[in-house]
């Protein structure tokens, strides 16, 4: 069958892709655009290992057809870091705030989502704004405290 | 299997996809059932008809006389950030906001809650409570339908076929009135209501003059407990009153055992939720 052509922006760039009608945009951010950033994990939108900003907001790439993605703004992972991290990664690394890291890229894509709506939350808000991410590996504890940690430092340095 | 996505900008060229794919077209909204259902292989759509690209499906306006339009393909976010919305119809915000995730309050949409059909969806009780209607337009023209007549059972719609749900209709606020909105789940978050219960009413100088009750996840479809609303009129919220509404909650369940709650637990749990729910209401509403 045909396949579908869409024109999209990912990370700020203009990007083309073929996908077909059915395709989530997790497949295509893995599979042809080579993006492996975010991952599978449960197929059905309950760990939040997939997710992206779609035009700013999270989503679970999982839970959305890539056709969808047609003239939106697309951001993953792969665009959170410039010539450095970004402050969370760096705070995730010295604080140890993963084990496995399956679900560490959802967990920054959704933490930083949080720190540019808010930049001051409470640790209550923290945890629920990332409740839809699943880690069974640190408790969340190292999370939690990483986000708040890093909230704190990007408050002092602006 | 041939599978088509459409994203028509009209609602015209929707109802045209969707009727010419009779039986296997789906809706798309936000896309968390139903990406989820296909995943499962629950359904195997034909045509996908994205109504995203819709101005009247996907935005919110108040209305001259007071009243709301919501766009049927709004997500719960969007329903949040709007600055008037919460103020007026703060039960119908927060039921919203209580499905899923950040991730999934980024997508899930009310018409997609409603038309999903589940007898748990926890925005349906608090938009019976608050008298919603919903606007619906198919080949044969538009109509409009009580919120609570939209569930046939659990699946299953009093739709025609081809119609599309466009928007939910809140009527204009009298003075001194508010809602609430809650549920019982085992846990805190992320999970499916066990019982739900939405409460819409008017206060004036302490005494209840209007009120509706929508229970949710007691029955095959949400039900508007009249009975319950009755006991409520004319009272203060006194405890006996509350006790009388409780227990016309309680006789109006008809659950099923499962996982979540047995029968037992659920009917009892429906008259504890309509009495804290009734007085959050009423707080809003400016106290009893």
């Amino acid at each position: 069958m045909a396949k579908l052509h869409v024109s999209t922006t990912i990370n700020g760039e203009p990007q083309e892709f073929l996908c077909d009608a059915e395709q989530s945009m997790l497949d295509v951010l893995r599979g042809p655009l080579g993006l492996t950033g975010a991952k599978e994990g449960c197929g059905t939108g309950d760990c939040g290992a997939c997710t992206i900003t779609l035009n700013g907001r999270i989503v679970c790439s999982c839970l959305m057809l890539a056709a969808e993605a047609e003239g939106q703004e697309i951001g993953t992972i792969e665009g959170m870091a410039g010539e450095e991290l970004h402050p969370l990664q760096q705070k995730f690394l010295e604080s140890a705030a993963l084990q496995c890291g399956i679900c560490t890229p959802g967990v920054l894509m959704a933490a930083k989502a949080l720190l540019e709506k808010n930049p001051d939350p409470t640790e209550h808000e923290v945890r629920f704004w990332l409740a839809g991410n699943l880690c069974r590996c640190t408790g969340y504890d190292k999370i939690i405290r990483a986000v708040m940690d890093t909230a704190a430092d990007m408050r002092a340095a602006r | 299997m041939d599978v088509q996505y459409v994203a028509p900008k009209t609602l015209d060229e929707a109802i045209r996809a969707f009727a010419a794919a009779a039986g296997s077209g789906r809706i798309l909204a936000g896309g968390t059932d139903l990406l989820v259902q296909m995943r499962n292989g629950i359904v195997s759509p034909g045509t996908i008809v994205d109504i995203k690209k819709i101005g009247e499906l996907t935005s919110i306006e108040e209305t001259k006389d007071g009243g709301f339009r919501i766009g049927a393909a709004v997500s719960g976010m969007v329903l949040r950030e709007h600055p008037r919305l919460s103020k007026v119809w703060p039960g119908v915000v927060e039921a919203a906001n209580l499905i899923g995730s950040t991730q999934v309050q980024g997508r899930a949409t009310p018409g997609g809650n409603l038309c999903n059909g589940s007898p748990a969806g926890d925005s349906v009780p608090a938009m019976v409570a608050a008298a919603a209607t919903v606007t619906i337009q198919g080949p044969n023209g538009r109509r409009e339908m009580a919120v609570e007549k939209v569930p046939k059972g659990p699946g299953r719609l009093n739709l025609e076929p081809g119609e599309i749900v466009v928007s939910f209709n809140l009527p204009p606020r009298a003075k001194g009135s508010s809602d609430a909105y809650l549920r019982m789940i085992p846990r805190t978050e992320m999970d499916i209501a066990v019982v739900g219960c939405g409460v819409s009413l008017t206060m004036d100088k302490g005494t209840c003059t209007a009120a509706r009750v929508g229970l949710g996840a007691v029955a095959p479809t949400v039900l508007l407990v009249e009975e319950a609303a009755k006991a409520l009129i004319g009272s203060k919220l006194d405890e006996a009153a509350l006790a009388k509404a409780a227990a016309a909650c309680s006789a109006a369940c008809r659950p099923i055992d499962d996982k979540r709650g047995t029968i037992a637990y659920r009917t009892k749990v429906a008259g504890v939720l309509l009495k804290r729910t009734a007085l959050i209401a009423a707080e809003r509403a400016g106290g009893k």
